[in-house]
């Protein structure tokens, strides 16, 4: 028998082949990020500890929502776009000492004798009732998250310079493309300062039942 | 010179689509690894709240785990019309979560269970009190560490 020489495979159509794959693909999955607002609950306790640190009322900052959806500051109907800065003017009023007894020399609020005493004295009470909606209880946990994000960016532009925001540098530290090291030891320091100057205090109590 | 000269005068030659294949496969395995399959379908409504004081959270990371909750969709009615919590790909009762964070927490290796982070998935038009009783559970087998999951609103 004559030696055949063996026909070579077609190729071209493997470019066809490739492209549907890739279709697929693209249809089929989705590159989308999760973006959320970070909170901390507090610890669980299975017996509520005896005494319980006493805490001034002027270092209190209530919000309490209702069912429908209505906000009560402080005893007082807000509306949710003045929020923000209710919020921070109390956290910056700085009328007293800290926890470590020293004064709040960078605040920039009124010292007032009624407001709170220092920001890492200074607690946000968020209380809701079971039916409040939570479209309206993560918008007024955003406006509190914010007034403390505005006064934390405040000082870091003070400190650091112009465009080194808080907001800034902490997504540069959280990025994990960025690889230097030296850069990220120096953006920890400053953003556990600015953390330790605005602590974030938010408490979100348990929701009154009735 | 007559060597040089072979060439027909100014013909292009045919460009090579050989090469074709490999370009395309190298798109095709960039998709592949960049991108995260939609895991789980979901048997609840889920139209997440709008915020803009919010950060980042990494998909990629096995640290996150997630909650789903919010009215059941068609199909799903006999759960009732309340928000319900959906975990992995059942619907649940709060009382479940325990089982379920165990069980995430077997998935995970010793050191990351302290960072873990729990991303609530929850439709803008539940109400707290599932919210509550699911942040009560999270308490009580010391998961501290959650997130409001939500979306940026769209611009003004």
């Amino acid at each position: 028998m004559a030696k055949r020489s063996i026909p070579e495979v077609n190729a071209g159509s493997m470019a066809d082949i490739a492209f549907l794959l890739l279709i697929f693909f693209l249809v089929t999955t989705t590159i989308e990020q999760d973006n959320g607002i970070t909170r901390k609950l507090p610890r669980w306790e299975e017996v509520p500890p005896p005494n319980p640190p006493v805490i001034k009322k002027k270092n209190i900052f209530t919000v309490v929502v209702n069912k429908n959806d209505q906000m009560l500051v402080e005893d007082e109907l807000m509306e949710l776009k003045d929020l923000k800065k209710a919020a921070m003017d109390f956290i910056d009023n700085g009328g007293g000492l800290g926890t470590e007894g020293e004064k709040c020399d960078y605040c920039q609020g009124e010292r007032s004798e009624s407001s709170s005493d220092h920001p890492s004295k200074a607690i946000i009470a968020l209380k809701n009732e079971r039916e409040t909606s939570y479209s309206t209880f993560v918008s007024i946990q955003n406006e509190l998250g914010a007034a403390y994000t505005e006064l934390r960016n405040r000082e870091a532009v003070r400190l650091y310079g112009q465009g080194n925001t808080y907001t800034r540098m902490n997504a540069i530290y959280k990025d994990p493309k960025v690889k230097d090291e030296a850069l990220k030891t120096k953006l920890d320091t400053r953003l556990k300062k600015l953390k330790k100057m605005y602590p974030q205090i938010i408490s979100e109590a348990e929701s009154k039942t009735n | 010179m007559a060597k040089f000269k072979k060439k027909k005068d100014g013909e292009l030659p045919q460009a090579s689509t050989a090469a074709l294949p490999d370009i395309v496969f190298m798109l095709l395995f960039f998709f592949m690894t960049v991108t995260v399959m939609k895991d789980n379908s979901l048997m609840v409504e889920n139209k997440l709240p709008e915020a803009d004081d919010i950060e980042k959270l990494n998909r990629k990371n096995d640290r996150v785990m997630y909650i789903y909750a919010g009215k059941p969709v068609a199909g799903y009615e006999k759960f009732g019309t309340e928000a319900v919590l959906q975990l992995n790909d059942k619907i649940a009762q709060p009382s479940e979560l325990k089982q379920y964070i165990h069980a995430e927490r077997a998935l995970r290796d010793q050191e990351i269970i302290p960072l873990m982070v729990t991303a609530l998935k929850v439709d803008r038009n539940a109400n707290m009190g599932l919210v509550t009783d699911v942040k009560q559970e999270l308490r009580k087998e010391n998961m501290l560490k959650i997130s409001y999951l939500s979306v940026k609103p769209a611009q003004k």
